[in-house]
């Protein structure tokens, strides 16, 4: 049997620092040596990032039997999920300080997480996949919880927990009927089983396995758990999900539903299309009743999955890699804006649209970030979403999907109005007292990043859209 | 042969009802012991024997154990009420009455493949263990990950700090 360790490396380095951290928090005696464990972390991810792009992206590889695949679609997935382990690290490495105690547990979590992410994006086989995705979703919960003595994180760990062993339920029982049916899990074999023509209970798997990775990418009606758990979790954690564990989510969805139920496509798209158009709705109506920034953008997180399902709607090469641009654009304006909500609960504990007044005055500097990452976040020029959004709708247009991209168009507008709404809270808005706030340095590097980045790709968007095209086209063949 | 089936369903259904109804916590734990060893009668008659007598360790040893423990520890008082009412008693049992039904619909109106390999009877153990370590090692090591975070996770929680 031959092993091909480049498909693995990057799961198998991520694990080894993992517990090369936790290991370290036990030998490591002194608080100040402790301390040092978050740069640490943050060094091995930048080595990540920087062996990643060397490794052999060309042609699939497997490691074993076909299970486990690396193609240039999972080595993408793989270095957004290091990237954005990496922000939410330097985030953290402040803001969990009060939390951690400094030890290295919590940064050999976000290892863990890591692990987990990678698994889903390379996994070519159902079992692998829950896995990967069990690895991911336990940790999360853990590192919602982290905060235990904030009810409101134990609570929000609590429903984590309860609502994704459900879903987790859902999901297994649309593999195991996919496996009576055909007798075989992994893609390939399945690919080569699926008739044309559909049985009952096929649909019904089809149905539970989009139930199951909908919960991950918190597709309306499976979503209810976003909002609590958001507002619960530590806010570098709260990104962490709304970023990375979403990301996982979209990888594993594009992977069973472009590639394994291809030949179902007619059959799951009715569905699918009228998910969208209830995520869409409901995802940014609600949004429109909400008074916390966390919870304004788990609302806004909602409609964003409503917004990269166009893509998979539109069942192109062209959609995958708006789909791909878009996740890519997300991370960027979302981990801003996160962070931009840790210096506000830095200072002064609360994550209130009605707190931000006066935020012009006393941060600069986190303002103009948060004015940034939402406006990309609404899709407004010259920020990176706007671009996003462009390419998902024309591309939807072209498919013949006019009525929907005007329902999406119309729905971005609601958007903007209530991302408006706390643009003009913190731009106008009298100070009472004008203290400054202290942000840490590590925020600051995050929020600059971030805000560079959402510039950077609505300014030059040429090259990162070439390069998803290749990645699309390489996947769909 | 295809009455002991019936009667391991039967009792199967009839435990699982009795843990969901059961207004006392610890008898419900009590029942669900009894479904999971219908379960491993099922897995039995499927000539998994391994499974049978993995499903009785961990489920009945292991689990089953850890929700009486789990409910010794954390209730003070009396157990008679502690499975409370749920609101949605007719609501969910309407929706599962008609998701049974839909599903049973399925399932009559397909025809399953049959199964491509006999089972073979004393060997089951080395297959499933060359299946593990070969076809699924990734998946495989992966777990012995997702326990660790699970350790790691309970004596975060569960530790008192400071």
């Amino acid at each position: 049997m031959i092993l091909s360790w480049p498909t693995i490396i990057l799961e198998i380095s991520s694990l080894g620092i993992g517990l090369l951290l936790l290991i370290l928090g036990l030998v490591f005696t002194s608080l100040k040596s402790k301390a040092t464990l978050g740069y640490f972390s943050i060094i091995a991810l930048l080595l990540m990032l920087v062996g990643s792009f060397y490794l052999p992206s060309g042609a699939t590889q497997t490691f074993i039997n076909n299970f486990y695949v690396q193609d240039s679609l999972a080595l993408f997935f793989k270095q957004l999920f290091i990237v954005s382990a990496l922000l939410v690290n330097t985030m953290a490495l402040r803001y969990m300080k009060p939390h951690t105690n400094n030890r290295g547990d919590f940064f050999a979590l976000t290892f863990f997480a890591l692990t987990g992410m990678m698994m889903m994006a390379s996994a070519a086989e159902f079992i692998t996949l829950y896995i990967g995705l069990e690895l991911m979703t336990f940790t999360f919960v853990l590192l919602t919880a982290y905060k235990k003595h904030d009810l409101k994180s134990g609570e929000a760990g609590l429903k984590y927990i309860l609502l994704s062993a459900v879903s987790s339920g859902v999901l297994l029982y649309g593999f195991s009927l996919l496996y009576g049916l055909t007798g075989a899990l992994d893609f390939s074999s399945l690919v080569a089983l699926f008739a044309p023509t559909s049985s009952p209970l096929l649909v019904w798997a089809i149905v539970m396995v989009l139930a199951g990775l909908g919960f991950k990418i918190a597709l309306v009606p499976f979503h209810m758990w976003t909002p609590d758990v958001y507002e619960g979790a530590p806010t570098p954690i709260t990104a962490f999900l709304a970023v990375g564990s979403k990301a996982a989510g979209f990888v594993a969805f594009i992977r069973v539903f472009f590639q394994v139920f291809a030949v179902y496509s007619p059959i799951f798209m009715p569905l699918l299309i009228a998910l969208t158009v209830l995520t869409l709705l409901i995802g940014n109506l609600i949004a429109l009743a909400q008074t916390h920034l966390k919870r304004l953008l788990a609302y806004s997180s909602i409609a964003h999955a409503g917004y990269i399902l166009l893509g998979v709607i539109a069942y192109s090469k062209l959609g995958l890699s708006a789909i791909l641009f878009y996740l890519l654009l997300y991370m960027f304006a979302n981990i801003g804006a996160f962070a931009a909500v840790a210096a506000l609960v830095i200072n002064t504990g609360q994550d209130k649209i009605s707190d931000l007044a006066g935020l012009w005055k006393s941060s600069p500097f986190t303002s103009v970030v948060l004015l940034v990452s939402l406006l990309s976040l609404a899709g407004i020029p010259p920020t990176a979403g706007f671009i996003g959004k462009f390419y998902l709708f024309t591309e939807l247009v072209s498919r013949g999907y006019l009525w929907l991209a005007f329902v999406a168009v119309g729905m971005s507008l609601v958007a903007i109005y209530y991302y408006l709404v706390v643009i003009r809270t913190f731009l106008s808005g009298s100070v009472a007292e004008k203290t400054s706030m202290t942000i840490p340095f590590s925020l600051k590097l995050v929020m600059l990043v971030s805000v560079v980045m959402t510039i950077g790709i609505g300014v030059f968007p040429g090259p990162f859209t070439d390069y998803l095209l290749k990645v699309a086209q390489a996947f769909l063949g | 042969m295809i009455i002991i089936f019936y009667l391991f369903s039967f009792l199967l259904l009839a435990f699982a009802l009795g843990t969901v109804l059961s207004k006392n916590l610890v008898h419900s734990a009590l029942l669900m012991i009894g479904s999971f060893f219908a379960v491993a009668g099922l897995y039995i008659l499927l000539q998994a024997e391994f499974l049978a007598m993995v499903q009785i360790l961990v489920y009945v040893g292991a689990i089953a154990v850890l929700v009486v423990f789990g409910v010794m520890l954390t209730r003070k008082g009396s157990v008679k009420d502690s499975n409370l009412p749920n609101r949605y008693k007719k609501v969910g049992a309407l929706s599962a009455v008609i998701f049974f039904a839909l599903l049973v619909r399925s399932i009559i109106n397909t025809s399953f493949p049959a199964p491509s390999s006999p089972v073979v009877g004393a060997n089951t153990i080395i297959q499933i263990a060359q299946t593990l370590l070969t076809q699924y090692a990734v998946a495989f090591e992966a777990l012995g990950v997702l326990l660790l975070v699970a350790i790691i996770g309970a004596i975060i929680i569960g530790k008192e700090t400071k």
